[in-house]
């Protein structure tokens, strides 16, 4: 299943790359591909934007803007400020995840 | 008192007052360990069962620290999970043939990935329970192996630097971990990638249907009942009931519609926003009641408040599973409440104006 198109702010700087594989280890979607021993992205589509390559990335080659897809954590924030997370759990919200 | 001092609370964390899947003792060079079972009692079923469905989950969990599963010793494989006793019960589970050590981080009750997200599971939290428990002193390796889903809080380089401890992000789910070790320690493409099968979705609804119908349903039944009872003689009871309730069938269908049917049938309802897949599944089942002419709502104001209000509900509440899928992102939830929140006040605001029309023309005044 793929989300919304062409939105995702992940980034491969492959000059960085130093082919480590980290990246292709922990994204649970195979949105890297491996090639001319350094990672590439196969299809952009499948970034959920969880943050886990970026924040894996010894080497700072990839850039995301990560964060919760979540609409309840977005509206949550756009009322009371904040970033989105998956805080509601600590409010008087006991039903979240 | 004295009998809690004996104990080290990071090593046996739940000192003399054990929980029925701690089945004793487990000794080595290091200290004393609780053993614990990987088998599943009646209760881990019945608590796995109303973490699922209800708020329970929210008080489920198991104190941090190390744990023994069989009898591991100083060569044993240690595995990583958060304080959720869910998570803790799925890996004990499906380590239940082996001997290993588990080491639980205080994710606050929460999940690995959701923890994860928060960054609880997450670097400073691993390093700090490394060094509680005395890992170097527990086993000789430095090899750990944490749910590849932890990698969103966990910067596996930084804890090498740390700790001196190599991680290895094993696989999404815990029931490829034989395969996982037989494969040594490497996950198989197909083990990295997170699914989502309808099985998956279907176990998640009890959460987006219960907390609407508990919050917001009797709100708007009693907005309905009010509405549909007030006359100019007062609040009409037997109205209120007659000619309300088909309107309260429609809102709970609108409920079912974007809490249960389009979860349950996701990739099979077309386009690819939530909000667009729920307002679709709310209108076809609007206009299936409607069409039926089993349910009371008459008028052209009450039909047309009915097919604008309630197919935006359900897409409002088929947005929020957003929150509940392994593939949406945050830069398209974004994109999707832009256009949408919009268009939901608008719907809520035209409907009511519609009902007032609706009541006016009922009661003769226009």
């Amino acid at each position: 299943m793929k989300y919304l198109k062409n939105i995702t702010s992940l980034r491969l700087y492959q000059d960085r790359c130093t082919g480590c594989r980290r990246c292709i280890e922990v994204c649970p979607h195979a949105v890297f591909g491996f090639k001319d021993k350094k990672a590439f992205i196969t299809d952009a589509d499948l970034c959920m934007e969880c943050g886990a390559c970026s924040l894996n990335c010894e080497y700072d080659a990839i850039y995301v803007d990560a964060g919760v897809g979540c609409a309840a954590a977005v509206i949550h924030s756009m009322i009371y400020g904040g970033e989105p997370n998956c805080d509601c759990s600590d409010s008087s919200d006991k039903n979240c995840c | 008192m004295k009998m809690l001092k004996m104990f080290n609370t990071d090593t046996m964390p739940y000192g003399t007052l054990t929980p029925n899947w701690i089945t004793g003792m487990h000794t080595t060079d290091a200290g004393s360990f609780h053993r614990i079972t990987g088998i599943w009692s009646f209760a881990d079923y019945i608590g796995q069962i109303r973490a699922r469905v209800s708020s329970y989950r929210m008080r489920y969990n198991v104190k941090p620290g190390i744990y023994a599963l069989g009898a591991p010793d100083e060569s044993s494989l240690v595995f990583v999970t958060a304080n959720y006793k869910l998570s803790f019960d799925i890996l004990r589970r499906e380590l239940k043939n082996m001997s290993a050590w588990i080491l639980v981080l205080d994710t606050a009750g929460i999940n690995v990935w959701c923890a994860a997200g928060k960054g609880t599971f997450g670097t400073a939290e691993l390093i700090s329970r490394i060094t509680l428990a005395g890992l170097e002193k527990i086993i000789t390796h430095k090899r750990i192996i944490l749910p590849q889903l932890g990698a969103v809080g966990v910067r596996a380089f930084e804890v090498r630097k740390a700790t001196g401890f190599r991680i290895f992000f094993g696989p999404v789910s815990a029931r490829d971990i034989p395969g996982y070790l037989e494969n040594n320690l490497k996950a198989t493409t197909e083990m990295r990638r997170i699914r989502f099968s309808m099985f998956d979705r279907l176990v998640l609804t009890p959460m987006e249907i219960n907390p609407v119908m508990v919050k917001r349903f009797p709100v708007f039944a009693l907005a309905v009942l009010i509405v549909f009872g007030l006359q100019p003689e007062g609040i009409i009871f037997h109205k209120a009931i007659s000619e309300g309730w088909g309107t309260l069938v429609l809102g709970f269908t609108s409920v079912i519609a974007g809490a249960f049917v389009t979860p349950l049938l996701l990739p099979f309802v077309p386009f690819r926003a939530f909000s667009v897949k729920g307002w679709l599944v709310g209108l076809i089942m609007t206009l299936a009641f409607l069409l039926s002419g089993v349910i009371p709502v008459n008028g052209n104001f009450l039909v047309s408040a009915s097919f604008l209000f309630f197919p935006a509900a359900s897409s409002y509440i088929a947005l929020q599973f957003t929150g509940s899928t392994t593939f949406t992102g945050i830069s398209g939830v974004k994109k999707e409440l832009k256009f949408a929140l919009p268009l939901y006040i608008s719907a809520a605001g035209i409907s009511v104006l519609l009902i007032i029309m609706h009541k006016l023309t009922e009661w003769g005044i226009i």
